[in-house]
């Protein structure tokens, strides 16, 4: 069928831009001008030592060799060794990014399932209380910054409630469950430890609720007004005219069609949590690949701040994968 | 009291729209009424009041509309009177409606085989069981291959062969009235004759009572039974279709009638001078009497009501109460 044509156009076109990606990651890397052989060696290192260490690390070479290497490994997954832990940056991500993906999952189910629920509300009960309130609370979500409310949230919920958890993934005196997949979550149910599940579970809620504040207000608005917009349609005019009940006419057939606007805006707005994970782990001390880019970046570890980079791109680029997938999946009209 | 009409008896059906230039009369006391399998057809300009009427039967008027006063009696039942519940029972079932658009009166997400399965599910003329057989036939009522048709999206319809497909799910249910709302209007005009055809056979073998609304007067000479003429938000004359044409006795009615070409008299074609009023500042008393010859002060004042001034022939107008309706004779022209 004409879906399987579609998707692999929208593969083809994801191939493009990862490629995109990767330029601009290492052309940017090396125009930055510092020296990240001088980072390492300190200013007082003597030149002959300096040369030796910029052979060993392949910075000696053309820049467009360097850049042709750099490509084959990534598309193989290998984007070198980290300068700063000596570790092959993918083993690093490896241990870094199952937290931020478990983050922005929490953070984008949650900002999904609120969002689409009080965007419905407001449109259903348009310029009544709960509309009012939901516009209000989306006016916050997109004009507070992530690290103030993260710290506010912490203020209330951790040091005068004492309900939630300040930081960390885990409580300090409980052993991680068994890794899978290196997601707490996944793993503890997996494994069946509810003890473990039940922790991660508060830990991630701040975080995780912080970071999908934004989104929850971006998905909300836009669900609204594409409902609002739905709701005024003549097909919906004729699903009451048929006899249909009201839950039927909104769930059924105004909502299909209104989450097609909303399913991009949470395509988009994937990217940003994966962005904004830097500052929300940073504020709730969450061991994320958004701090081990920060990280890399103050130190000036090239292949980690590239490889980090472009394995988030990649990430998000699968993510709108998925959007363009159920966008055919809602809109018939799509898939032509 | 009395009904009028053996199936449908609406009276003094008042609509108001609130907007932000200030309140729309757009119903100002509607009287209307029809029997068991009549054809009855609704005239009148844009913005008359037609679609507006039949919304407000249906109880379909939305925000800021309000159904300010009026009985809707369809047999024995006020519909205006009834729950949301028991009028969900009564649209699709017993009142079916078609649109203009019928394109964009089908909603895209779904197959029109699902939409017309839909809809006898609701209605309960179906079960799960035999739907699919059901859907078949009845789009093959409709002069289609249902087997190619029900698998098709709306975008996928020409514009003629959606209106079947509204057709087919409005008479599915088989409703004891159809309200065809200008369901010719934006098809093609040789398309229009053929849905105009449909419409008439299977009404007639289905034994459907159908309201015509139109501003086409050759539909309502081909189609009705009998003419509802409406004028901002009234109805101003009501008479069995061939005593209206020839002997049409409201000035607007005579109005519309010469303002429509006829082969064979050309330069006779005359307009109604000035416009249609506007709504939110209504003239008062009859609102056509800024645009009447024959208005005399009683018109500015009272608005006339509707009254039986030869079998089966109603007319608002003081002239006839007068001096016994010779407005068409005094002004010394054949009407049609």
């Amino acid at each position: 069928m004409n879906i399987w044509k579609y998707l692999i156009k929208r593969i083809l076109l994801m191939a493009l831009v990862l490629f995109g990606v990767a330029c601009i990651v290492f052309f940017i890397a090396h125009v930055i001008p510092a020296d990240p052989v001088g980072a390492i060696l300190g200013g007082n290192a003597p030149p002959e030592k300096i040369d030796k260490l910029r052979a060993q690390l392949g910075y000696d070479r053309p820049l467009i060799e360097q850049f042709f290497s750099f490509l084959k490994g990534a598309v193989v997954g290998d984007f070198g060794v980290s300068i700063k832990t000596n570790n092959p940056v993918m083993t690093d991500i490896g241990i870094y990014f199952p937290a931020t993906i478990e983050l922005a999952l929490v953070a984008i189910i949650i900002s999904i399932v609120l969002g689409v629920f009080l965007g419905i509300l407001s449109a259903v009960h348009r310029n009544k209380m709960v509309d009012n309130f939901s516009r209000v609370f989306s006016i916050l979500g997109v004009s507070m910054p992530v690290f103030w409310i993260g710290l506010i949230l912490i203020l209330i919920f951790y040091y005068k409630l004492d309900w939630l958890p300040g930081g960390g993934r885990i409580n300090f005196f409980l052993d991680p469950p068994q890794r899978i997949t290196g997601m707490y979550l996944f793993d503890s149910l997996f494994t069946g430890n509810w003890e473990v599940f039940r922790d991660a579970l508060l830990h991630i809620l701040l975080p995780a609720f912080v970071l999908g504040y934004n989104s929850t207000a971006s998905i909300a608005r836009i669900t609204r007004s594409s409902m609002l917009e739905v709701l005024g349609q003549e097909y919906i005019r004729t699903a009451k005219a048929k006899g249909l009940k009201k839950r039927l006419v909104i769930y059924r057939h105004a909502l299909r069609n209104a989450l097609i606007p909303t399913i991009t805006i949470i395509g988009l707005v994937f990217g940003g949590l994966l962005e904004g994970a830097v500052l929300t782990e940073t504020v709730f001390s969450w061991p994320g690949l958004g701090r081990y880019i920060t990280a890399g970046l103050l130190s000036l570890d090239y292949p980690a701040v590239m490889g980090g980079t472009i394995y988030i791109a990649f990430i998000y680029s699968l993510a709108n994968l998925a959007v363009d997938f159920l966008y055919a999946l809602l809109d018939p009209r799509m898939r032509t | 009291m009395d009904k009028r009409g053996n199936l449908l008896d609406v009276r003094q059906l008042r609509v108001i729209f609130h907007t932000y230039r200030g309140l729309i009369k757009a119903l100002n006391g509607v009287d209307l009424w029809m029997d068991k399998q009549e054809r009855l057809g609704i005239v009148g300009e844009t913005g008359c009041g037609k679609s507006v009427t039949a919304q407000a039967m249906m109880r379909l008027i939305e925000e800021p509309g309000k159904i300010t006063e009026g009985e809707v009696w369809f047999e024995n039942r006020d519909l205006l009177k009834l729950s949301e519940d028991e009028m969900t029972k009564i649209r699709g079932r017993e009142i079916s409606m078609i649109f203009q658009e019928p394109k964009s009166s089908l909603n895209p997400v779904f197959k029109s085989g699902f939409q017309i399965k839909e809809t006898l599910l609701n209605a309960k003329k179906a079960t799960p069981a035999n739907a699919e057989e059901e859907v078949e036939k009845i789009l093959g009522y409709v002069g289609m291959d249902a087997s190619r048709v029900k698998n098709m999206y709306p975008h996928e319809l020409s514009g003629g062969m959606a209106q079947r497909v509204m057709i087919a799910m409005a008479l599915a249910t088989q409703p004891k009235l159809l309200i065809a709302d200008e369901p010719t209007s934006a098809l093609d005009v040789t398309i229009q004759a053929q849905i105009l055809e449909l419409l008439s056979d299977l009404t007639q073998k289905m034994g459907n009572a159908v309201m015509m609304i139109t501003h086409d007067m050759g539909i309502v000479a081909e189609f009705c039974d009998r003419v509802v003429v409406m004028y901002a938000g009234n109805a101003v004359e009501v008479a069995p279709t061939k005593e209206l044409f020839q002997n049409p006795i409201h000035p607007y009615t005579q109005g519309l009638l010469r303002a429509v070409p006829r082969v064979g008299r050309p330069g006779e074609l005359k307009a109604i001078p000035g416009t249609v009023p506007d709504l939110v500042d209504p003239p008062e008393g009859c609102r056509f009497h800024p645009r009447c010859d024959y208005a005399f002060d009683q018109c500015k004042n009272v608005l006339p009501p509707l009254l039986e001034i030869s079998a089966h022939h109603y007319v608002s107008c003081y002239l006839c109460q007068k001096d016994g309706c010779p407005s068409a004779k005094k002004a010394g022209e054949e009407p049609w």
